[in-house]
């Protein structure tokens, strides 16, 4: 946020991204550019490369080629800055079985930096339709439950830049529909990558990127 | 909700966190103390026969002190990885607080096994040591030696199929300078009282103080390399 309240455009470049894998190409030359308010969907068939875009976005692992930029206020922000301005769900993710949703929540918030009251989590908590179960352990929990906890942990920094793979695996009707009206909400002031198959999904995007094509 | 950047807070939260898992899994604890109780009944019962002289008694108490941290340190490390949490913890902390965290974990872990494995080892090879302080801290700064340098190997071999004995196989090299001076400081400790066992000892006491903070130091430099590449 600027200091009169403004959401900064936050932007998101892609240029000429390959990635390889031995002779294994899974990426060839992919660019976009995609700013706040929009949503980038990538789609194509499995082991076209989506979660590996997805995961180069938030540098988990290197371009073979090309380079990925993001900028901030027209500025670069730097690699280290990651924690602060990425909100990540992926299959991949996973939280601690041992420990409560809450507990999760807020190891998390402290490790980046944030100190969160309880309201905020149960509140959190409450607008995934999690209210109760804060303090259940994550390893009680049902992999849509799980799904949903992701959601908490996404969003719980306010991060510019929001990365879903995968956005509705695991998740019963209600929860599609909660997270397509997610998606639409933070569309006002995050840039949203989107990785699905979902013809819906795809739908929300406005810049569609089919690869394995 | 506030944000601030605190590194000191942020290490001590996956401290917390780990130590939070420990308590409610004994993931590492118990597979520690096992082995170690049961590396030390063995000892006892082979040597307890012999009279043993000081440097022998301290060699046999860090075999089993360093073979107890083979077995439980890589722990948490390894458990990020095997339970693919490591993603989460990767996109949401900073290297330096992990590194730190972990630790500063595996040296409470390691000190609350030496708080088991040296009384018990004075008890079953009926040794009374002519100098507590000097063994105290002999083992205090040997438990540190130890754990600074499985932290970072943990980290490296988290990653790798067979963990368990490229752990122990990269350990043992690394820990060597540490490993004999912890056992120099402890021959000396059982051997005689203050002030020529402090003097014998005192070389041993800087090799395991500088051996530490190179340790941490070097680590601290790599560590964010070895974590997200």
């Amino acid at each position: 946020m600027t200091t009169d309240g403004k959401t900064e455009v936050f932007e998101l470049v892609l240029e000429s991204v390959s990635k390889s894998y031995g002779a294994r190409q899974v990426l060839r030359s992919v660019s976009a550019t995609v700013r706040t308010g929009q949503v980038l969907a990538i789609t194509g068939p499995n082991g076209s490369g989506k979660s590996t875009l997805i995961k180069a976005v938030c540098r988990l692992i290197r371009p073979t080629h090309g380079r990925i930029l993001w900028k901030l206020g027209g500025k670069e922000v730097p690699a280290e800055a990651g924690r602060k301005v990425i909100g990540f769900v992926s299959p991949d993710l996973m939280f601690y079985d041992e420990l409560t949703a809450a507990e999760n929540l807020r190891f998390f918030a402290q490790v980046r930096g944030m100190k969160i009251a309880d309201e905020d989590i149960e509140s959190a908590l409450d607008s995934l339709h999690l209210g109760g179960r804060g303090s259940d352990v994550v390893g009680s929990y049902s992999s849509g439950m799980k799904q949903r906890l992701k959601y908490a942990y996404a969003l719980q920094h306010d991060p510019p830049l929001l990365l879903l793979d995968e956005p509705t695996a695991n998740l019963d009707t209600q929860g599609v529909s909660l997270v397509h009206d997610l998606i639409e909400d933070s569309k006002r002031s995050k840039c949203i990558v989107i990785a699905t198959n979902e013809p819906e999904e795809v739908g929300l995007g406005d810049i569609v990127i089919k690869l394995g094509e | 909700m506030t944000s601030s950047s605190n590194w000191g807070s942020e290490s001590l939260a996956v401290l917390w966190k780990d130590l939070l898992s420990e308590f409610r899994t004994r993931y590492s604890l118990s597979a520690v103390l096992l082995f170690s109780v049961t590396a030390l009944a063995v000892v006892s019962f082979s040597v307890s026969p012999y009279a043993l002289d000081p440097e022998a008694k301290a060699a046999f108490l860090w075999i089993v002190l360093f073979f107890s941290a083979m077995s439980g340190l890589s722990r948490s490390f390894v458990r990020e990885e095997e339970t693919r949490t490591a993603l989460a913890l990767r996109l949401s902390a900073s290297a330096d607080a992990v590194y730190m965290g972990k630790l500063l974990f595996n040296i409470v872990l390691q000190s609350a096994v030496a708080a088991i494995v040296v009384p018990l080892f004075l008890l079953l090879m009926d040794t009374r040591p002519a100098n507590p302080a000097l063994l105290t801290a002999a083992t205090a700064l040997g438990t540190l030696a130890l754990a600074s340098s499985s932290t970072i190997i943990a980290a490296i071999v988290s990653r790798a199929n067979a963990k368990g004995a490229l752990f122990a196989v990269l350990a043992f090299p690394l820990s060597l300078p540490g490993l004999s001076s912890a056992i120099g400081a402890t021959a000396e400790a059982l051997r005689g009282s203050m002030p020529e066992a402090g003097i014998g000892a005192a070389g041993d006491i800087r090799v395991l103080i500088a051996y530490s903070a190179l340790m941490i130091a070097a680590s601290l430099l790599l560590f964010d390399y070895v974590w997200n590449s």
